[in-house]
């Protein structure tokens, strides 16, 4: 039982977390249901189903985040697998040059990706040079530069519960299965991958549930092309207003997010049974 | 079944000599252990023969083939570790049909084979669970059953006991040395527990600095000890001058009598009872310190009894120092 005391201590906090978070919480999630002439009305979720460029929007969020999660997970694994065996003070610098980004403004690493990506950039005039390609490859201002940059920020959250996972596997086990006679590959399939199996599905899940809210990666590398949710509610709140149907959808993804968070859940009780 | 040779194996870590050109011969079916303090190189030594570490120098045979380069896989040794490393994340039965999986083992001659196993390391009826769900005993004979299941040439375990409470570790002492007697295996414990050492083996290795300091029975190494280091490692030892030098004399050798008795004065320093014996740290007049070991029976003697130590000097085994 907490005791008073504790409950005082922490009650300026409950206030703040109810005033500034739940509240209006709870307020977008009426909103939906609110009509222009006031009263409940369901037509905000009507038009979801009937103007099918929401329903669009959404599929390609999902579409977008789903392989910024796969993308990152083809990198974050075997980088998290080389950080394991480097000598601790390695492990380190690893570290740091993973976090790095994360002390860079979003902002400011998205405009660097214009300066690396572009027409005239560097990856472009490299392969152009080197003879590879005649036309520069289009790597922005579509689902490609999203996706890239999308991976480049999300990238952190996957590698450091998962090196921190694969950290805490014990190398006996490791030796144990080799003088059982299991070759390398053996060896990594059958005992050191589905010991990472729960954070790995942690990390793709929290990379997935980020990406599904970004905003100013795809409004910056997207151009006005590529539409994901947030850059869909920017507009219905800053530019048309229509804030219940930004409501209606927002409430949406929340649907979505939770959906396959519960899913997740599911699959990681049977895991760990 | 194979015997196993190491022939001058060192193993180097910049200046630090962990194996330092070890000769060894293990003959075929026999219980050996490698006995030595923390740091002395015995699990390096253990590693080297299961090939997770490569010498520096010197060759390993097992039975007439040449292995020093041939990596764990190839080697059909049965490995056991202090801390078990069972794979958390499969069954009993599997962890223990794991070799066997990567042998080809059909699956009718796995079941039949881990079930045998399990058996012998009583555990049947356990198939089913995780090793989480085990406790430290259960898991240790889990492992055991995992290293003998595909009939390895050599076993090897590594303080396979030293997790455990006592009475446990006493209890599974017995078993291991039955199951090693049934198997007829070629065994290497490493421990630093010398009761566990002159218990279960056939002959001890006791080493330090990675340097072999003896090989010999038990009882030849607690009675006659090579060397200083191994009478102090093994065991409690009296060092008492003999013949002009030193030599080590052991507690039950000393005769502690009321002092009308022939022999040393000196006083009780400390009195341990012990259950069927008791052990006296005695204080001789002039300084000297000297421990003993009586049968429990009659009056024993108290603190700061006066009394009289004497022993045979057949029964000082002269040390070099």
């Amino acid at each position: 039982m907490p005791s008073r005391t504790a409950v005082g201590f922490i009650a300026p906090l409950l206030l703040l977390m109810i005033v500034v978070f739940d509240a209006p919480i709870l307020y977008m999630l009426a909103l939906g249901f609110w009509s222009k002439q006031g009263g409940f009305t369901t037509e905000h979720y009507g038009n979801l189903l009937e103007a099918t460029v929401y329903l669009k929007v959404l599929a390609s969020t999902l579409r977008i985040s789903l392989i910024a999660t796969i993308a990152n997970v083809l990198i974050g694994y075997p980088l998290a697998y080389w950080m394991r065996s480097l000598s601790p003070r390695a492990q380190l610098v690893a570290i740091a040059l993973v976090i790095t980004p994360f002390w860079v403004s979003i902002l400011v690493r998205t405009y660097a990706w214009i300066v690396v990506l572009g027409n005239g950039g560097i990856v472009n005039s490299a392969l152009i040079n080197l003879g590879l390609i005649d036309e520069p490859v289009r790597f922005l201002y579509n689902e490609l530069g999203v996706t890239i940059g999308m991976a480049n920020v999300l990238l952190p959250f996957l590698v450091l519960p998962l090196f921190a996972a694969m950290l805490r596997i014990d190398n006996r086990v490791l030796q144990a299965a080799a003088s059982l006679g299991a070759p390398a590959r053996t060896i990594f399939w059958k005992v050191f991958f589905p010991l990472t199996i729960p954070a790995l599905s942690a990390g793709a899940l929290l990379v997935f549930i980020l990406s599904l809210g970004f905003y100013v990666t795809p409004a910056i590398l997207g151009g006005n092309r590529v539409s994901m949710v947030s850059n869909l509610l920017d507009k219905l709140i800053n530019e048309i207003p229509r804030w219940e149907q930004a409501s209606a959808i927002s409430t949406l993804l929340l649907i979505v997010a939770l959906a396959i968070f519960a899913a997740y859940r599911h699959f990681d009780r049977r895991v760990q049974s | 079944m194979s015997g196993i040779r190491l022939q001058g194996v060192s193993k180097h870590y910049g200046a630090l000599r962990a194996a330092d050109a070890v000769d060894l011969d293990v003959v075929e079916g026999e219980f050996l252990t490698i006995l030595g303090p923390s740091g002395s190189g015995k699990s390096t030594l253990l590693l080297l023969i299961a090939g997770l570490l490569a010498p520096t120098d010197g060759r390993i045979h097992i039975g007439a083939r040449d292995v020093t380069d041939a990596p764990a896989q190839a080697r059909n040794i049965g490995l056991v570790f202090q801390s078990y490393a069972l794979f958390p994340h499969m069954t009993v039965f599997d962890n223990v049909a794991f070799p066997l999986g990567v042998r080809g083992v059909n699956r009718g001659d796995a079941r039949h084979k881990v079930t045998e196993a399990l058996r012998l390391v009583r555990l049947a009826g356990m198939e089913q669970r995780r090793p989480a769900q085990l406790s430290g005993g259960q898991q240790q004979r889990v492992a055991l059953a995992r290293a003998i299941v595909f009939s390895p040439d050599i076993l090897l375990l590594d303080e396979p006991l030293g997790a455990l409470d006592r009475k446990l570790r006493e209890q599974l002492q017995v078993e291991l040395k039955q199951l090693q007697r049934t198997l007829g295996i070629t065994t290497i414990l490493v421990t630093h527990d010398q009761e566990e050492a002159l218990s279960l083996s056939d002959r001890i290795v006791v080493l330090a600095d990675g340097r072999i300091q003896q090989i010999a029975s038990p009882q030849e190494a607690y009675l006659r000890p090579a060397n200083r280091f191994v009478a102090d490692f093994l065991g409690i030892a009296n060092f008492v001058p003999h013949d002009g030098g030193e030599g080590v004399l052991r507690p039950e050798r000393v005769q502690v009598r009321a002092p009308d008795a022939d022999g040393r004065p000196g006083r009780i320093a400390e009195a341990v009872y012990l259950g069927q014996s008791i052990r006296y740290h005695v204080e001789l007049d002039g300084g000297n310190a000297i421990v003993g070991v009586a049968r429990f029976e009659g009056t024993p003697f108290h603190i700061n009894d006066r009394v009289s130590v004497s022993w045979a000097s057949q029964d000082v085994w002269p040390v070099p120092s």
